[in-house]
């Protein structure tokens, strides 16, 4: 038998991307503690929509922590008080009978909230699309062994390729930087030989469209390390610094757009 | 089609690189003044130290490297002022509630408030020792050291006895003839008030670079599994404690035990 117990939210309420937002008070009543935080939000939105109300606007998709879609900062904390998490992976028992639970949508210049706690994150998009690619020629299919990649290398590709792009860096920063997941996407073709025809090209074009997104600048407070969900590492950052001012100082190359 | 990529200085990360190494070499700065300023320890009435003084203020080299030096200070806090003007932007709508505890160090948070407490300390410090010194207003001193013997002792001297630096030997005393800046800093820290803001700017001066100079390397990207536990000690005990604590040292021994 999991036990229940009752909430008060104080959740961000706002129309649209226009209007002016606000919190909103809305109790969530007999919640059992193995539901998810996100289930926990579709039994209040049940209630509201019963009632003939505006259920609460939150992205999710997947809720099984591999999408990056559902987001939400939880007192304070995206994806809430565990660490290493998304949303749809924190479960109710880590909250109390009687707890005031406030959320809050991503807050940046660059992610603009939509509707409540949804807000708009094709500013990655736009920066992926920049230079987070690799171009591979059209033909035969080569062996898969073909390109050795020492595993030590696969491994930190791969570790940089875990990233799903869900924002809680830039939500946890107090800069609203977007370096962590900028700097995996960059890493994740640096390390690869795959990666290197376009390796100095896209680590300009990419750092390119995250300013011109307008996140903000680190100062290494490492928030988004602590914060993402994925255990994405600084040292993709200083790999980023590395590729980018490499790139500057000795091997300047257009963008191709 | 293709374009050229943004110039370096106007993205964020070429603004950090400016960041980063006008810090660092306001770092090395503190090394050198503080081995230099040791020398206020000494029981000697100041001998060694305004010859010190005078030596660091007219050799050449050294007038250069501190001009390098003013400008890392004002390029240093131009940068920390827009990098913190573009992060405000970067979230116009802050958050009703917002744990960073949980997350990372206070120090690393409030680098621009800690700077600016360094900033008001330069400001404070240059006023009363460079600027005093540049601009005649401290005392002067003859001291004459005993060739043979090696004793040194101190002697005032009066503004209009006093042209400029000299040293000179007669009947096997060395007379040398200086602006008192060791009096002036005597002088200086009986103030309590003056005292206090030293020791609060070394204090904030240590949370800066507890995070600062770890936080350069990580800038310029160095991170290295071997080197890096070599930097965060370097960051924390030298920069972090010894500096600061030795440099809050001097007006309390002033204060204090003078
Ligand atoms: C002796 C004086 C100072 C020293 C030795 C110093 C040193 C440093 C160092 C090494 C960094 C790290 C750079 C990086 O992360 O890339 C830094 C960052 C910073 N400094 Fe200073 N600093 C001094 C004075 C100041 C002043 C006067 C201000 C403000 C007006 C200031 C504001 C900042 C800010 C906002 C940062 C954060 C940038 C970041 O972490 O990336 N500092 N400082
Ligand atoms: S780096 Fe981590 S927190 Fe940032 S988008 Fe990727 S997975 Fe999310
Ligand atoms: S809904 Fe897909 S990660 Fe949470």
């Amino acid at each position: 038998m999991s036990a229940h117990m009752n909430l008060t939210l104080k959740v961000w309420r706002q129309k649209n991307d226009k209007s002016k937002g606000q919190f909103v008070t809305i109790q969530a009543n007999d919640i059992a503690d193995d539901m998810s935080f996100l289930e926990m939000l579709d039994i209040v939105n049940d209630d509201l929509t019963r009632k003939g109300e505006d259920p609460i606007y939150f992205d999710h998709d997947c809720r099984e922590g591999i999408c990056g879609m559902c987001s939400l900062v939880i007192n304070g904390r995206p994806h809430g008080p565990k660490y290493g998490i998304t949303t749809c992976q924190l479960h109710m028992r880590s909250f109390h009978d009687g707890q005031t639970i406030v959320i809050e949508p991503w807050r940046a210049a660059a992610f603009p909230v939509l509707k409540d706690l949804a807000v708009d994150r094709t500013a990655f998009d736009r920066i992926q699309q920049a230079g987070g690619y690799v171009n591979v020629n059209t033909g035969g299919v080569q062996d898969a062994n073909n390109i050795l990649i020492p595993k030590r290398i696969a491994d930190e590709a791969f570790e940089s390729a875990t990233c799903i792009g869900c924002g809680a860096c830039v939500a946890a920063c107090k800069n609203a930087s977007a370096m962590l997941f900028v700097s995996a996407k960059i890493s994740q073709f640096a390390l690869l030989p795959q990666g290197q025809t376009e390796r100095y090209e896209r680590a300009q074009a990419m750092v390119d469209q995250m300013d011109a997104e307008g996140f903000g600048n680190c100062t290494n407070t490492g928030a988004c390390e602590a914060e993402c969900p994925k255990g994405i590492k600084l040292t993709n950052i200083a790999r980023m610094n590395r590729e980018y001012l490499t790139a500057k100082f000795f091997r300047e190359e257009d963008i191709h757009n | 089609m293709s374009s050229k990529s943004k110039p370096v200085l106007s993205s964020s990360i070429g603004k950090k690189l400016i960041m980063s190494l006008t810090g660092l070499f306001l770092c090395t700065f503190l090394v050198i003044h503080l081995i230099g300023n040791l020398q206020l320890f000494k029981c000697d009435d100041g001998y060694a130290f305004n010859n010190y003084a005078y030596f660091m203020t007219h050799f050449t080299p050294i007038k250069v490297v501190s001009y390098l030096l003013y400008a890392s200070i004002i390029i240093h806090a131009v940068y920390a002022i827009v990098l913190s003007m573009n992060n405000k932007k970067a979230r116009p709508v802050g958050y009703k509630q917002y744990n960073g505890q949980a997350n990372s160090k206070w120090n690393s948070r409030n680098m621009g408030i800690l700077g600016t407490i360094i900033l008001v300390f330069l400001a404070t410090h240059l006023q009363n020792f460079w600027w005093k010194y540049h601009n005649d207003q401290v005392p002067y001193v003859e001291y004459h050291k005993d060739l043979s013997t090696g004793t040194v002792t101190t002697h005032e001297l009066q503004a209009a006895d006093f042209t400029e630096y000299s040293v000179i030997t007669e009947n096997g005393v060395e007379i040398t003839r200086a602006r008192d800046l060791y009096k002036q800093v005597d002088f200086a820290f009986q103030n309590i008030c003056l005292v206090a803001l030293y020791v609060i700017a070394m204090a904030a001066l240590a949370f800066h670079l507890i995070h600062g100079f770890g936080s350069a390397f990580q800038t310029l990207g160095f991170n290295h599994k071997k080197y890096v536990p070599i930097i965060r000690f370097l960051g924390i005990w030298i920069f972090g404690i010894v500096i600061p604590v030795a440099f809050a040292l001097m007006p309390l021994y002033f204060y204090f035990i003078k």
